[in-house]
């Protein structure tokens, strides 16, 4: 049974999607419930994984779909391969849509009205497409499992306002774009080796390094892929498609999808071509890769700083903290490299958490705006603490992860003396202070005089049962356990790097 | 137009023929889905840009008088024979690379899919701005901030 652990993860979110669909708009709770329980057990064996590569030597697991096995030295079936990153990862992706689909329970049926049976089905159907992302070991399945998760989320942005149909119309264009270039270079690389397992690829790459084409695949695949991470000159896409998808969507996509690509960045980078071809001399732009992410470090801390809207915010802050995790994997040093690792988890947890804080205050209080937050620490205890928690971590102080992800990306820097990005970082992260300080000080000490918009767009619905804040009792969880994980990945930060280091293919 | 004296053409153009008409294609759609304004003429782009690359994909598993990948009568006999195919009985010279087809079937599958999606998007769009041209729908959006 065990051996199934790796792909039941993948199967229980696709059986759940199916379920839902069949189930149909009436039977909303069971939709939930079945979404629920699918997603708990994919957790469940999430974390059996971790288990599994912890006890095995090896620290990878290898899964052949179907039982094909390879014939004449080479793989014919589709393998899932899972070491200890992919693990963690794909543990990260399972166990936020978890905690979403918590988050989700009471708001699905104001926001989705009549679709909430197609938005189950499309939010675990992104969830197999992330994990497939993370597990697959075909460089084909990889474009297939990243268009699922595309098409998905783009169904799931067009759910919101007119808005946010626009925006994921922008998103739709761009992110072809982004997924032909990544095809076109595996065709490339199909053309000279032949097979799309990727460490089949990776094998018979090896004595034709030389070659430009293999260059062309390489800079094609690493287009496609920044234009999906929305990394920052190809970033247009992501904040208005973020901040104006409904507040469940934005919330579960925003931690994931541009850190699951930054996933397949470094796989790329390291497992699918070798770090000694990436970063030896044959490719002169790695320098300038890290000088573009530092521009898009400044430019999204900038662009956060002139943001009025919470969300936008968000977004932008977003847009630079794909800066720091392109610079750290292209210093071409292991503390960059582990930084940039441990950096996924990391962002992923801050930005669930200040995204589901965000959603309740912006649910609570009928207002996008930065004002929304004036006084809102009396009114809304557990939340503000929540936020507090992610924007501390925003931030970089410890013991949160922020601080320690931003440690190792710096003594990345520091060791290879890339001087400039350490400052970016330093920047950004009073940049940071700047904003999150602004709003934490309004709501604690800012004075509340309009009792005006107490207009609870909750209470309309009949009413689920209240906590302290006036917010359902299973948002208010969700966010707890979002700001509960960002200390834990903090506090537990040796751990992890530990696990991420052994994962590093020797460079 | 001297280069095309020095065998330019046979040297570039003609062995490489499949990948010049693949790039232009490529370009083409790239362009429109660009500078376009009317969102249905990027999306005719975007499928153009899709169809470029399935047709890039299909020349690279074409070699010279090949066949189509199938057995023929006495081949798979043969095979049911001998129990394992020698190398005289089935020479692969002879048939036509599948798998890049294979592939493509799939990829033809999701760019279907992106485009239905994309039509379908659009129509919501069309419904709440009534137009398609993008630079009607953002006159609309810009007096409020918020809707």
């Amino acid at each position: 049974m065990t051996e199934h652990y790796t792909v039941l993860i993948l199967l229980m979110p696709l059986f759940g999607a199916l379920v839902t669909t069949l189930l149909g708009r009436e039977r909303q709770n069971a939709c939930w419930l079945t979404a629920l329980i699918c997603m708990a057990t994919s957790s469940l064996f999430a974390i059996g994984n971790i288990g599994r590569i912890l006890a095995s030597g090896s620290g990878e697991l290898r899964y052949r779909m179907g039982g094909w096995q390879e014939s004449r030295g080479y793989e014919v079936g589709i393998e899932l391969r899972v070491d200890m990153l992919a693990a963690l990862v794909v543990a990260m992706v399972v166990l936020v849509g978890f905690v979403n689909m918590i988050f989700s329970k009471t708001r699905v049926a104001g926001e989705m009205k009549d679709k909430v049976s197609f938005f189950y089905t499309l939010k675990q159907l992104l969830i197999v497409g992330l994990c497939g992302i993370v597990m697959t070991n075909d460089a084909f399945n990889l474009y297939v499992l990243i268009e699922i998760t595309s098409l998905t989320s783009y169904a799931l942005i067009a759910m919101g306002n007119r808005r946010a149909a626009l925006s994921s119309f922008n998103y739709v264009i761009m992110g072809t774009i982004g997924a032909s270039f990544y095809l076109l270079g595996v065709g490339y690389l199909y053309i000279k080796t032949g097979t799309l397992n990727i460490d089949d690829i990776s094998l018979r790459m090896q004595h034709q390094y030389g070659e430009p084409s293999l260059m062309i695949a390489f800079a094609l695949i690493m287009l496609g892929i920044w234009i999906k991470m929305a990394f920052f000159p190809l970033h247009g896409w992501l904040p208005n498609a973020y901040s104006y998808a409904p507040s469940m969507v934005g919330s579960f996509m925003a931690p994931l999808m541009t850190k699951v690509m930054v996933y397949v960045m470094l796989r790329v980078m390291l497992w699918l071509f070798e770090g000694e071809y990436v970063y030896s001399g044959r490719l002169v732009w790695g320098e300038l890769i890290v000088w573009m992410a530092i521009i898009a470090i400044v430019a999204g801390s900038f662009l956060a700083l002139a943001c009025t809207d919470i969300k936008k915010m968000l977004t932008y802050l977003i847009v630079a903290e794909v800066g720091y995790m392109v610079g750290g994997a292209w210093l071409a040093d292991g503390a960059g490299i582990t930084g940039s690792m441990y950096h996924i988890l990391s962002d992923a947890a801050m930005t669930f958490c200040l995204f589901l804080a965000a959603s309740i205050v912006i649910l609570r209080t009928g207002d996008h705006r930065l004002t929304a937050f004036t006084g809102l620490f009396r009114r809304m205890p557990l939340t503000m603490t929540g936020f507090t928690i992610g924007a501390l971590s925003m931030v970089g102080l410890p013991p949160t992860c922020g601080f320690f992800s931003k440690w190792y990306l710096i003594s990345g820097g520091i060791d290879v003396g890339h001087w400039s990005y350490v400052a970016a970082l330093l920047f950004s992260s009073l940049v940071n202070a700047v904003i999150f300080f602004r709003i934490i000080e309004r709501a604690y000490l800012g004075k509340l005089e309009e009792v005006g918009n107490e207009s609870l767009p909750l209470d309309a619905d009949g009413g689920p049962p209240m906590t302290l804040d006036r917010v359902p009792y299973s948002m208010l969880l969700s966010l707890l356990i979002a700001s509960g994980s960002v200390l834990l990945v903090g506090i537990y930060n040796e751990t992890l790097v530990g696990w991420l280091k052994a994962a590093i293919p020797s460079l | 137009m001297e280069f095309l004296a020095t065998g330019f053409f046979e040297e570039y153009i003609v062995p490489k023929f499949n990948y010049w008409i693949y790039v232009i294609l490529m370009m083409i759609g790239l362009f429109a889905m660009i500078t376009k304004n009317n969102l249905i003429k990027k999306l005719i782009g975007m499928a153009i840009f899709q169809t470029a690359i399935i047709l890039f994909y299909v020349s690279i598993g074409v070699k010279a008088e090949s066949g189509i990948p199938i057995l023929g009568h006495e081949q798979h006999h043969a095979i049911v024979e001998e129990g394992q195919p020698s190398s005289e009985v089935i020479k692969k010279d002879k048939f036509a690379n599948p798998l890049p087809h294979v592939l493509m079937l799939t990829a033809i599958v999701v760019g279907v899919s992106t485009l239905g999606l994309a039509l379908a998007i659009s129509q919501r769009i069309y419904r709440s701005f009534d137009t398609l041209e993008e630079d009607e729908i953002l006159d609309q959006l810009r007096p409020g901030g918020h809707d």
